[in-house]
């Protein structure tokens, strides 16, 4: 019997006896390992970036590669990265909002919406260089089987199409279940009340979704801030944004030469990032407040 | 029986949707028309390139001729770099990120949820938090990391140490939906009361009864190792993108980089699809079809 009372007092913790307490320790060392493993493969890592960043050629500490930053080359990538990501994610959040809603109105158990959100999956997530080479196949050029782009390779609006090939439907992962969230009672009470279809987008839908919106909005500014692959296999010549930047200097890092300069460009991402999501999270909170 | 049924049909008919009379019926036409015109827009877009790309993967020697010459390439690719030998590692990096899984996220996950229920927000946010820092910046990183994991072993197999890490949101996600859908405690609870160890508690009584939800991290980690560039490039390790971009840089547009391509992006399609049969047979029609992924993250690119 006590074995029993034992193993539920664990469990629920509430009932704090002294031999539950005692054991206490042992229940957190089964985390160890997987704590283990997240400080060296994320940790780890994160903490050899801020650690280099601060550090000149000889260990010292110093701000100096932080000031770089400031530095008129670099400020041209963080530029690129900025209108790179900021048109794409409006094109994206607008136009994969419409395609959500056009899935989301639609049978909830329709093969439409089982292979328009998996087709989203493979587009939006695992994607990688292989979305630049249908677009090459399609638009190349030279090569192009419809029809041949002459603005393929001009930064940002060539490039903005391929990323929005993965943006769109991002969006669509994301901002689908907020509009599933919309409940028809508030569609009948509109029209009960004498509303039209735009009114009940104006004063009911539309208030609804904007965290949401704006949300998911800044989720894809935040993944075309960090996209990388598709990028490198547009192109691989020229560096327009920071990530390529980083690639490059990872690579080139040779004694003196550019040094630590991949890391503080990495710790400047990290912020933009770090900065773009906790606006992501606090919206994202705000919208679950109607849409649970 | 037929009330039961129709209003079970209700809500899978349309969001905002009613009894198709008058002004509704007219809505509902202007709703269909506007979804028809989307879809066949975004259609589209989204099957055009996908389009060019099977058909050039099956375009023969002459321009405008057919073959199948691409797909079987994917097999015989000398290269350079050698296309079968990269496909060979890529899924051995797979494997082995699955059996992490399966070793170390799944128990520490269940154990958490059985006995140390103070960790799991902390647990959670450890989890979630690679979604918030790009692979660029992780591999930068990683660098000097796998500077010391190649005094032991130059294998491209370790990457699996990486890519673990990567997945973990996605795993997260999918076993956090199947260990909220069983009683957890309580079957922990009979089984310990019978005499079970810990072991067997989480190996042959919980960890069964979320094989869904197990399946579907799984699937999801296959896809993402698959797709990975990132992390790989910039270790200079030879996976199957790696080695798509390299082949895309050595030679001017050979039939087999369309055709490894197409399928590499066609077998996670399908395994995706599959997911979303998963499980459908137990929940019947109630549910809708959610996302894969429900959050979305700056990760896999």
């Amino acid at each position: 019997v006590t074995a029993i009372a034992n193993a539920s007092a664990g469990p629920a913790g509430g009932t704090a006896t002294g031999r539950a307490r005692r054991r206490l320790p042992v229940a957190w060392a089964g985390t160890l390992p997987f704590l283990g493993y997240i400080g060296v493969l994320l940790l780890l890592p994160t903490g050899i970036i801020l650690w280099n960043a601060f550090k000149n050629p000889d260990g010292a500490f110093t701000f100096s590669g932080i000031t770089a930053l400031g530095g008129s080359t670099v400020r041209t990538y963080f530029v690129g990265s900025f209108e790179l990501a900021g048109i794409t994610a409006a094109i994206g959040a607008v136009l994969g909002a419409l395609l959500a809603y056009a899935v989301a109105s639609g049978p909830l158990d329709g093969m439409m919406r089982r292979v328009y959100l998996s087709g989203s999956g493979v587009l939006a997530q695992f994607g990688g260089v292989t979305l630049a080479f249908a677009f090459l196949a399609a638009i190349g050029p030279t090569t192009g089987y419809l029809f041949h782009a002459g603005w393929y390779y001009d930064f940002p609006w060539g490039i903005a199409v391929l990323y929005c090939y993965f943006q769109i439907p991002l969006m669509v992962l994301v901002f689908l279940p907020a509009i599933d969230g919309l409940k028809v009672q508030w569609r009948e009470a509109a029209e009960n009340l004498g509303g039209s279809t735009w009114q009940y987008w104006r004063y009911v839908g539309g208030p609804v979704l904007m965290p949401a919106f704006l949300g998911a909005t800044l989720l894809l500014f935040a993944n075309g801030l960090s996209a990388y692959a598709t990028i490198v296999a547009w192109e691989n010549q020229i560096s327009y944004i920071v990530p390529q930047q980083i690639s490059i200097s990872m690579i080139s890092e040779v004694g003196l030469l550019n040094f630590n300069q991949a890391d503080v460009l990495a710790l400047g991402m990290v912020v933009m990032v770090a900065i773009v999501m906790t606006g992501y999270a606090l919206l994202t909170r705000r919208a679950a407040r109607w849409l649970r | 029986m037929a009330a039961l049924s129709s209003v079970a049909a209700k809500p899978a008919s349309a969001a905002g949707s009613a009894p198709a009379r008058g002004i509704h019926s007219r809505r509902r036409r202007r709703l269909n028309l506007f979804r028809y015109l989307i879809f066949i827009i975004f259609g589209l877009f989204f099957l055009l390139p996908m389009w060019a790309l099977l058909r050039f993967s099956l375009e023969g020697k002459k321009q405008g001729s057919w073959s199948i010459s691409g797909w079987k390439q994917i097999f015989t690719y000398k290269g350079p770099p050698a296309l079968l030998s990269s496909i060979e590692l890529t899924l051995g990096i797979a494997a082995l990120t699955c059996v992490v899984m399966l070793l170390l996220v799944l128990p520490t996950m269940i154990w958490v949820r059985l006995r140390v229920r103070g960790f799991s927000r902390a647990f959670e946010f450890l989890c979630l938090l690679p979604l918030t820092i790009p692979a660029i910046v992780l591999v930068v990183g990683y660098a000097p990391i796998y500077n010391r994991i190649e005094r032991v072993s130059v294998s491209g197999l370790t990457l699996f140490l990486a890519y673990a890490v990567l997945a973990l949101p996605y795993v997260y996600r999918a076993l956090a939906a199947g260990l909220g859908a069983i009683d957890v405690t309580t079957l922990s609870e009979a089984a310990r009361s019978l005499g079970a160890g810990w072991g067997t508690v989480m190996a042959r009584v919980i960890a069964p009864n979320m094989r869904q939800a197990i399946l579907n991290a799984l699937l999801l980690t296959v896809a993402l190792v698959l797709g990975e560039f990132t992390i790989a490039y910039n270790l200079v390790y030879p996976t199957f993108q790696v080695a798509l971009f390299e082949i895309s840089r050595n030679t001017e547009n050979p039939v087999v980089l369309f055709a490894a391509s197409a399928g590499a992006l066609l077998f996670t399609f399908c395994l995706l699809l599959a997911l979303s049969f998963v499980g459908r047979r137990r929940r019947r029609a109630q549910l809708p079809i959610s996302p894969p992924i429900q959050i979305g993250g700056p990760l896999g690119r």
